[in-house]
C-alpha cells in the first residue's frame, strides 16, 4: 500500500521520505536561482531582517558588555606599563605631528595647484556597530546596524578607523551585511602607494590566525617594492574608491613564473576586535554598462 | 489542535534563540575565533529525539536562516542542515532518554559531517586543497567547543521535549 494512501479518520500527514525530497528540490532551485540571480534575496533578507535584527541588537550589546567586563580585568596590569610606552609615543608623536602639519600646508598648496580633491578626509561617512557574526566559523562577514533607511546601499565601502574592513554586499531596512577584505571569498584590487603598481589583495582562511592577508600578481620588474610599503584601494577597481589604506606589505617573494611577485600584507584594521565601523555613503562611479 | 500550535512556537522561538546566541553572544565568547554550532545541537537533537520529519524540519529551517544573513548562495545550509537532521530522524527508535551516550555521538558526528560538507562544497570547489589545515583549525575545534555546550545545552532541550511531550500526552488522553 502506497504510503501517502489517506487512512479513515487519521489527518493527512506528508511522508517524511516525500517531504525531505521536495525540500531537497526547494533547496536545489534556491541555489541555482541565487546563483545566477539575486531577485529573490531581497524580500527574504528584508523577511529575515525584520524578524531577527531588532534582539540582535539588543543581545550583542549585551555580549559585549560581558565581554568588556571580563576583558577589563586582564587589561589593566597591561594598561599601565603601555600607559609609560605611550606616554614616551606621544612626545614623539608631537614633533612628528609638528612637522606634518608644515608638509600638510605645502600639500594643500600643492593640491590647490593641481585642482585636486582632497583625499578620503572627505568622503561623507556614517557610523554603525556589528550587531552580528556569521554563524560559522567559515567565513568572516557580520552584519551591521544600519540599511537602506539611513541611506546606505550595496556596494558602499566600509572602514574603521584609517583602513579598509570591506564592502555591504546585501542590505536591509534597518541592516547590512559586510563582506571584509579578509573574508576567503574576497578579492580586492589593490595598489602600492610609492609606485603605483597594481596588485590583488585576496582573503585566505589559512591565514587568518597569523593576522595577515595574502595579496598576489604584482608587477614590479624594478625591483622597486619593498616591505613596508603602504597598500591602497587601486584608481581601477571598480567596487571601492581609490586611495584608502589596506595595510603594509610584510613579506613579499617572486612568483616561480618570474613576472609577478606575490606575499603578504599586514592589515591596517584589528578584524579580531572590531566593533564599530565607518561607512563611506558614496559609491564608486562606474559605467552603466558592467557587463565586462 | 492546541498543543500543536504550542509545539510550533516553541520550536520557533528555539531556533530564533540558538540563532541569536551563535551569532552574538557566543561570538564574544569565541575561542581562538572559533564559535560552537548551536543550531546543529538543535537540529541533531530533535531528530533523534522526535525522528526524521522534526528534524528535516528544524534541519531545513535553521540552515535557512543563516543562509539568509550569511551565505551568498541561499539554499545550500538549509540542504547540509536538513539532510542531517534527517539523518539524525533515523536513530529515534534507539534513543532512550536517560541514555547521554549516544546523544554526545550523533552531535560530534552530525558537526563532523557537517565541516566535511561545508569545506567540500564551498571550500574544495574553488580549489582549496589544503584539508588537513582546515580540518585541523576549523573543523575540529568547532566540534570540541559543540560537544562542550552541547553538556550544557542538551539537558534543556531534554527538558524541553519532556515537557511538551507530557503536555500532548495529556491532551491525547482527554480526547479519547
Amino acid at each position: 500500500m502506497s504510503p501517502v494512501v489517506k487512512k479513515k479518520g487519521e489527518k493527512f500527514t506528508l511522508p517524511s521520505k516525500y517531504l525531505l525530497f521536495i525540500l531537497t528540490l526547494l533547496c536545489m532551485a534556491l541555489i541555482v536561482l541565487t546563483f545566477n540571480t539575486n531577485f529573490l534575496s531581497a524580500p527574504l533578507s528584508a523577511a529575515g531582517g525584520f524578524l531577527v535584527t531588532p534582539l540582535q541588537v539588543g543581545i550583542s550589546k549585551a555580549g559585549s558588555w560581558l565581554n568588556t567586563r571580563s576583558e577589563e580585568l586582564v587589561q589593566i596590569r597591561s594598561l599601565l606599563s603601555e600607559n609609560e610606552q605611550l606616554r614616551a609615543q606621544v612626545d614623539e608623536l608631537t614633533m612628528e605631528n609638528i612637522k606634518l602639519q608644515q608638509d600638510r600646508y605645502e600639500l594643500t598648496n600643492l593640491r590647490e595647484l593641481y585642482d585636486l580633491d582632497a583625499q578620503y578626509d572627505d568622503y561623507d561617512k556614517v557610523g554603525a556597530r556589528i550587531i552580528a557574526k556569521d554563524s560559522g566559523n567559515w567565513f568572516h562577514s557580520f552584519v551591521i546596524n544600519k540599511g537602506y533607511q539611513d541611506g546606505l546601499a550595496i556596494d558602499m565601502n566600509v572602514m574603521a578607523g584609517s583602513g579598509l574592513v570591506g564592502r555591504i554586499v546585501d542590505v536591509g531596512p534597518d541592516w547590512s551585511k559586510v563582506m571584509s577584505i579578509i573574508d576567503d571569498n574576497s578579492n580586492t584590487s589593490g595598489m602600492v602607494l610609492s609606485t603605483s603598481d597594481n596588485l590583488i589583495v585576496c582573503g585566505d582562511l589559512e591565514l587568518y590566525a597569523d593576522g595577515v592577508i595574502r595579496f598576489e600578481k604584482l608587477i614590479d620588474s624594478a625591483d622597486r617594492v619593498v616591505e613596508g610599503d603602504k597598500i591602497v584601494t587601486s584608481n581601477v577597481s571598480d567596487k571601492y574608491l581609490p586611495g584608502i589604506l589596506i595595510g603594509y606589505i610584510s613579506s613579499i617573494n617572486v612568483d616561480s613564473n618570474n613576472l609577478t611577485k606575490s606575499g603578504l600584507i599586514t592589515p591596517a584594521v584589528d578584524f579580531e576586535h572590531l566593533e564599530e565601523v565607518l561607512v563611506i555613503t558614496e559609491l564608486k562611479k562606474v559605467p552603466d554598462d558592467s557587463q565586462s | 489542535m492546541l498543543y500543536k500550535t504550542k509545539r510550533l512556537l516553541i520550536s520557533i522561538c528555539l531556533i530564533i534563540i540558538c540563532f541569536l546566541l551563535q551569532t552574538t553572544v557566543f561570538q564574544s565568547l569565541n575561542f581562538g575565533g572559533i564559535v560552537p554550532n548551536l543550531m546543529m545541537i538543535l537540529t541533531a537533537s530533535f531528530g533523534f529525539m522526535r525522528g526524521k520529519r522534526t528534524g528535516l524540519l528544524f534541519g531545513f529551517f535553521c540552515g535557512l536562516l543563516a543562509d539568509i544573513f550569511f551565505a551568498d548562495v541561499l539554499g545550500l545550509n538549509a540542504m547540509i542542515y536538513m539532510y542531517i537532521g534527517y539523518t539524525n530522524g533515523k536513530f529515534n527508535r534507539i534513543f532512550y532518554p536517560e541514555d547521554i551516550k549516544l546523544p554526545l555521538l550523533l552531535i560530534l558526528v552530525s558537526d563532523l559531517s557537517y565541516g566535511l560538507l561545508y569545506y567540500i562544497t564551498r571550500f574544495l570547489m574553488r580549489g582549496r586543497f589544503h584539508f588537513v589545515y582546515y580540518f585541523r583549525h576549523i573543523i575540529l575545534p568547532e566540534m570540541v567547543y559543540t560537544i562542550l555546550i552541547t553538556l550544557l545545552l542538551y539537558p534543556l532541550i531534554l527538558f524541553v521535549n519532556k515537557r511538551l511531550e507530557a503536555s500532548e500526552q495529556r491532551s491525547a488522553r482527554k480526547f479519547v
